[in-house]
């Protein structure tokens, strides 16, 4: 009998444990995350109604100049009231998808054919150019940004020295000096409805279509190794010429290794902040400036701490409504698959 | 089994890619040679494009000139190692040694990668393994901050930290505000935003959460069978966390860490905004402070072999991990 309700209450205890036992183990994790994840998070929020500035920074929340400006901030990022040259938000915004876009929409198509023109079967040298292919994968971002950096130097760059060789080719014999990151006036004018690219964007993407593509074509290479071979030689018996194949068989069944990846990549891109930052800054006049780089000039150099505060906030619902996105469309290729 | 976790089948895209079959017999057909020529010749285009910036930086690193260059140079003329020497002596203008931004960098690297796996581990293992009444919930709560990009914390983490001072009053009393401040204005002693541990502390915000998402989706993967077997065998979930679970995820707990690494050695924002003191600088911020209109007075010999310096580190555990990096990348499903 007594032994029967000792070993009823070690059960309870038992149970008892089972049940707080996860909690124990994440204590640590939420205990940390509690003071600098989630009390930041909440103390930006409340940040966002003040017109906390550099003067404030002494006393902080406990200055008697701080003002409670409710949404003003909210209003003036949105209507371009903040006492900022060169920033209207649904340009930046617009430019930010347009870049991510349009970076994404280069280096998957490039991925691809690269990864295609190298499973070509017997081509020589192939590992000797599979080695070298991942070279800018290896390289970090801020490295390869600060290098391409100098070479748009409008004097000293190596871009305008090799277009200097290239048109002396052609007989002329003056030096390029193209002001690659600095010139503002744009290329071509009519390209996006909220303001044009600058010169400088085209320079971004040609460097970041040089750190870009061999990620894709890894990627793709590893799902053309999946596809197998019967495909291509029934399709060659029934007569298909081999652009068909490529495009009835090689894209189709890429279609699931690439649309992940182009989606990791489009939220690369879009908050690809070091490369922007090293690069250009978000110049000239802010005209390359992205979300994040507008986010970050806020509270180093503007100090404006409550709209970057506020700004934080919309940052953080652009980025929800991008993940919400971008979910959807994985989701959707997933069930295409199982379809 | 720790071999068939760490290479799934699926998606090893490295691996295929330096091993696949390129023998191409199992076609009939050969290459026809023009084709090959064709093919050659798109080939090596691809090639230069990739060596372009590489060959240049590396011709810049090994040049002793110290003015800019003049015409395109993409081979090295000399193998002079002046500027590595240079940067290895006298990194920047400001007061600080080469092995200090090293230090640095390596502190802020190692440390924030640590700290976050640690204290991640436990919290993924009981998202992986525990149905509990709050599981969705504080998955969420954990999946928030993940949403959010890198530099989306900077201003509370600034402000937060920035007022975390510790004085020192005079008569030997240290005042450490907010919650003590000296009665007549003191000495600053540490200011919390402006030193490594501060900036540590903001990228451990970040990189927390990341940690437990990357290893519970690994964890998942682990068959829960060794650790039944365990159970019945009368281990309590202490023992089998630590005995059975902690070892069989070592493999990627390292590739965690190494991953992690990667991203704190380039970090850039959270140190460019906090920190003021030259001792305190990293390496990447030395980086970015060689580039650019600001930068006139650096020469380009320099600026090379700093940015080599900088990319070595990264260059070589990705070449030494590839295999692992790129499972562990696939199996996380978040960015790395």
């Amino acid at each position: 009998m007594a032994t029967a309700t000792a070993r009823l209450k070690m059960t309870k205890s038992v149970r008892l444990q089972r049940a707080i036992l996860p909690y124990i183990y994440l204590l640590p994790a939420f205990i940390v995350m509690s003071i600098i994840t989630f009390y930041p998070l909440i103390y930006q929020v409340i940040l966002s109604f003040t017109n906390f500035e550099t003067r404030h920074l002494l006393l902080g929340m406990a200055s008697p100049e701080l003002d409670n400006v409710g949404v003003r901030n909210y209003i003036d990022i949105i209507t371009g009231g903040l006492p900022v040259q060169n920033f209207e938000f649904f340009r930046v915004l617009v430019y930010n998808i347009w870049w991510a876009i349009s970076n994404v929409a280069v280096h998957v198509p490039a991925g691809v054919l690269i990864a295609v023109l190298l499973n070509v079967k017997g081509l020589w040298f192939k590992q000797i150019y599979r080695a070298i292919y991942i070279l800018p994968v290896v390289i970090p971002p801020i490295v390869v940004a600060t290098v391409w950096r100098n070479i748009f130097d409008e004097q000293y760059g190596a871009m305008n020295q090799f277009l200097t060789v290239v048109t002396g080719l052609f007989g002329s014999d003056e030096p390029v000096g193209i002001r690659w990151l600095f010139e503002y006036k744009p290329p071509i004018s009519w390209l996006l409805p909220t303001g044009a690219l600058p010169l400088a964007y085209y320079a971004m993407m040609i460097a970041n279509f040089w750190l870009g593509w061999p990620f894709m074509t890894l990627v793709a290479t590893g799902a053309l190794q999946s596809i197998p071979n019967d495909l291509y030689e029934a399709a060659s018996i029934d007569g298909a010429s081999s652009s068909q194949q490529f495009w009835g068989i090689t894209v189709p069944l890429l279609r699931p290794a690439m649309v992940p990846a182009a989606i990791y990549g489009f939220t690369l891109s879009f908050n690809l902040f070091n490369f922007v930052y090293f690069m250009t800054g978000g110049g000239p006049a802010r005209s390359t400036e992205i979300l994040v780089t507008f986010a970050f000039d806020l509270v180093r150099n503007l100090r404006l701490y409550g709209v970057a505060a506020a700004f934080a906030v919309i940052v953080f619902f652009v980025a929800l409504t991008v993940f919400l996105i971008t979910n959807r469309i994985t989701r959707a290729t997933e069930s295409y698959l199982e379809a | 089994m720790i071999s068939t976790v760490q290479t799934p089948k699926k998606k090893n895209f490295i691996v295929r890619f330096f091993t696949m079959n390129t023998s191409g017999e199992s076609s009939g057909r050969e290459l026809p040679l023009w084709r090959q020529l064709v093919l050659q010749l798109l080939v090596l285009i691809i090639v230069a494009e990739v060596m372009f910036p590489i060959m240049y930086v590396i011709t810049l690193s090994f040049s002793s000139k110290s003015q800019r260059p003049s015409s395109l140079e993409l081979f090295p003329k000399e193998l002079s190692l002046v500027a590595y020497k240079q940067v290895l002596d006298r990194p920047t203008a400001n007061p600080v040694t080469f092995v200090e931004l090293l230090r640095n960098s390596f502190v802020l690297s190692v440390g924030v990668g640590l700290v976050a796996l640690f204290v991640a581990v436990s919290a993924a293992y009981a998202f992986s393994r525990f149905k509990f009444r709050l599981r969705q919930v504080l998955m969420i709560l954990v999946f928030i901050p993940l949403l959010m990009p890198a530099i989306g914390l900077a201003t509370p983490l600034f402000l937060l930290m920035n007022s975390l001072r510790v004085f020192d009053c005079g008569n030997g009393i240290i005042a450490v505000e907010p919650f003590l401040s000296c009665a007549s204005t003191g000495k600053l002693l540490f200011n919390l935003r402006d030193s490594l541990l501060g900036v540590g502390i903001a990228m451990i915000s970040g990189a927390l959460p990341f940690a437990v998402w990357n290893l519970k989706g690994y964890l998942d993967t682990i068959p829960e069978e060794l650790e039944e077997a365990a159970a019945i065998d009368g281990a309590n979930p202490n023992q089998v966390f630590f005995k059975i679970v902690l070892p069989l995820a070592a493999p990627q707990l390292a590739v965690t860490f190494f991953l992690g690494f990667i991203g704190h050695w380039q970090e850039f924002a959270m140190p460019w905004l906090f920190l003021t003191k030259p001792q305190s600088y990293t390496l990447a911020m030395t980086l970015y402070n060689m580039t650019g209109q600001y930068a006139n007075a650096i020469p380009w010999n320099r600026f090379a072999a700093m940015a080599i310096i900088v990319a070595a580190p990264v260059a070589v555990i990705y070449i030494a991990l590839q295999k692992q990096i790129v499972s562990g990348l696939t199996l996380g499903g978040v960015k790395g």
